[in-house]
């Protein structure tokens, strides 16, 4: 399943101001992996996750895509790169002055030459991929938390994006509709071929979608384990992940 | 697919082809890619227009690099397909775009979801005018009867807030607002004694200039103008706090625990401005004197204590009493309209956006109808 590798993270290190969160941060996504990046709340996940898709710079070490390295070229050249991602955020972030269609509709008005029809129907279509066909009229507000996680990720896909980076998109949902999710995020990898990077501490998706994976550690403040979550169940002997996969029932 | 920036050339085409009877072969070619543009259904809907076709069936070998583009364009073919009765296979297609496709149609529309566009009728407008006003007058008369309750708790010392919050509103609406009132007050003063300059100068009656100013500031022009100056700093920074207070469900979680948002939050925003907009316009008065002052020995060689004791003629103690209790109402209207549009506020950021500037424009109109009912006031009763 594993293709050419397409983000290295090379001995970063992360933190705001002096406060250094986590070091020596190494890993590889592939082309096609569902990556998660996982570990307790307050570990540094999400800032991780903004290291890898530009929003903050790492303290130390570089962010490999390709050969390019993400936080040494211009920002316009990384704005470019930033085009051919999709984020969803961890609530939602839908402009809340805009209809579902309109959210949908911004990037694709700003980065191609589609008609207004088009970029409508556009709209529709991403809307549909979600379970959210005839939602187009909608306000943010008039729809429930789980149907706005869903429309964030129909902004998300809007551009086709080459990777797409979730910020615990299962948080807040009913077991459910977290499983629709995860069906949905297997179903876009397969079908577009997207790459996917998912930080989450939910047990039953790591297992689920995961098909490469990084633990940080936040006793030891780096990463302690990587690969296949469902390999490192059964094998990996680090006390700190035993105890994260097991809910604590080993490791202890 | 694809690679991570994508600056080739990009083309995408469809050839629409018979295949004998009553089969049409749709054939994709090339980067179908959002970059670029998606071709015209006009070539296919001349096809299926013109002759009889029973099945249409896709040929997608020639197709190097494909999108969204493609789903919405087959999405298009389905719709017209389906409209004729035409049987569509799916066959030919790339697998990942046969997934979507199922996927997007996975889940039909609600029954009843679509927003249709409804056109109103004009008197049926006016009534749903008519009735949103009626609605906030309800909600501000409401408004007020709650704080009148929390005030009533307040004297008898069973309202609940915290006093360090109060403390911290004070230095808000007192000291950090001086600056600005400085600026204002001073340039007033310096207007009024220009425009009174150029008339009074006419008569020889340059003097009076510390009248116009005296008394000008300290019986209204002080107190208006603090008014305003807090309305759009304080009344504004109420609506939206309080605002996003309702956003992020705080305002919940006040009421859930028993605690009254409007003894918690109102009350120490309405004392706050009560207790110090009245010496807000007092320091205005004295500043919008000084500015005069400039003006006069500037411009009308007055000697500062003729300018002095001219205003101290001019100026008697009722005018001070009367504006400083404009100012005391102006206090309580502003923080009342800021609380208020705070609290109708809606779950949005806009909603947010639409309540701190409902709160700017209501204290505004508020100021200056208190202004006319007290000054009329004082007209009856002769002061």
């Amino acid at each position: 399943m594993t293709g050419e590798p397409l983000v290295v993270a090379k001995d970063l290190d992360m933190g705001y101001g002096d406060f250094v969160l986590m070091r020596d941060i190494n890993f590889t996504v592939y082309r096609g992996d569902i990556f998660i990046i996982m570990g307790g709340s307050g570990c540094g996940k999400s800032t991780l996750l903004k290291i890898l898709f530009g929003l903050k710079k790492p303290l130390r070490g570089k962010v490999l895509y390709g050969d390019t390295s993400f936080w040494d070229i211009d920002l316009s050249e990384r704005q470019r790169m930033m085009e051919r991602f999709g984020i969803l955020y961890q609530y939602g972030a839908l402009w809340s002055s805009m209809t579902l269609a309109e959210n949908i509709a911004l990037p694709l008005q700003h980065y191609t030459k589609l008609t207004p029809g088009e970029i409508r129907e556009i709209a529709a279509l991403k809307l549909s991929l979600v379970g959210l066909a005839g939602f187009e009229d909608y306000y943010p507000s008039e729809i429930s938390g789980g149907m706005k996680k869903r429309a964030a990720l129909a902004r998300a896909m809007a551009m086709d994006p080459d990777i797409l980076f979730f910020d615990e998109p299962s948080a807040g949902l009913d077991p459910i509709s977290a499983r629709l999710l995860d069906d949905l995020i297997l179903e876009l990898r397969d079908s577009l071929g997207t790459t996917i990077l998912v930080v989450t501490h939910e047990l039953a998706s790591i297992f689920a979608i995961g098909t490469n994976s990084v633990f940080l550690d936040v006793e030891r403040k780096t990463t302690t384990a990587g690969g296949d979550p469902n390999k490192l169940l059964a094998d990996s002997k680090v006390p700190s992940v035993r105890r994260f996969l097991t809910r604590g029932k080993e490791g202890m | 697919m694809g690679t991570l920036v994508s600056d080739r050339a990009i083309e995408a085409e469809i050839s629409v082809m018979r295949q004998g009877e009553g089969k049409l072969l749709v054939v994709f070619s090339g980067f179908w890619r959002l970059a670029g543009s998606l071709p015209s259904t006009d070539e296919f809907r001349k096809q299926i227009e013109t002759i009889q076709v029973q099945r249409v069936s896709f040929d997608t070998d020639e197709l190097k690099d494909w999108d969204s583009s493609l789903l919405t364009f087959l999405i298009r073919v389905n719709r017209l397909c389906a409209e004729k009765g035409i049987e569509i296979d799916l066959e030919g297609l790339p697998h990942g775009a046969r997934q979507l496709l199922k996927l997007a149609t996975a889940v039909p529309e609600r029954e009843g979801v679509r927003k249709t566009a409804k056109r109103e009728m004009f008197l049926s407008l006016i009534g749903a005018k008519a009735l949103v006003f009626w609605r906030s007058t309800v909600d501000m008369v409401n408004f007020l009867g709650e704080a009148t309750v929390a005030f009533g708790r307040l004297q008898t010392g069973r309202a609940s807030f915290r006093r360090s919050d109060l403390v911290l509103l004070l230095q808000e609406c007192g000291a950090q607002a001086l600056p600005i009132v400085s600026l204002i007050s001073v340039l007033v003063g310096l207007i009024l004694a220009f425009v009174g300059a150029i008339q009074l100068k006419m008569f020889g009656a340059q003097i009076f200039v510390a009248d116009v100013v005296g008394i000008g500031m300290v019986r209204i022009m002080g107190a208006i103008m603090t008014g305003i100056i807090m309305a759009g700093r304080t009344g504004a920074s109420f609506a939206a706090q309080i605002g996003t207070m309702q956003v992020n469900e705080e305002i919940d979680a006040l009421q859930t625990l028993g605690i009254s948002p409007m003894e918690f939050l109102a009350v120490p925003r309405m004392l706050a401005l009560v207790v110090m907009m009245p010496l807000l316009c007092l320091y205005a008065d004295l500043m919008g004197i000084l500015g005069g002052m400039v003006v006069g020995i500037g411009m009308l060689d007055l000697s500062p204590t003729e300018y002095l004791h001219r205003t101290r003629e001019a100026v008697t103690l009722t005018y001070l009493w009367i504006g400083l209790f404009h100012s005391a109402v102006f206090g309580l209207l502003v923080a009342m309209a800021g609380c208020l549009r705070g609290m109708q506020c809606g779950r949005s950021a806009s909603a947010v956006g639409e309540a701190t500037t409902s709160a700017v424009v209501t204290s505004i109109v508020a100021i200056i109808v208190a202004t006319a009912v007290i000054t009329f006031a004082c007209q009856l009763l002769g002061i």
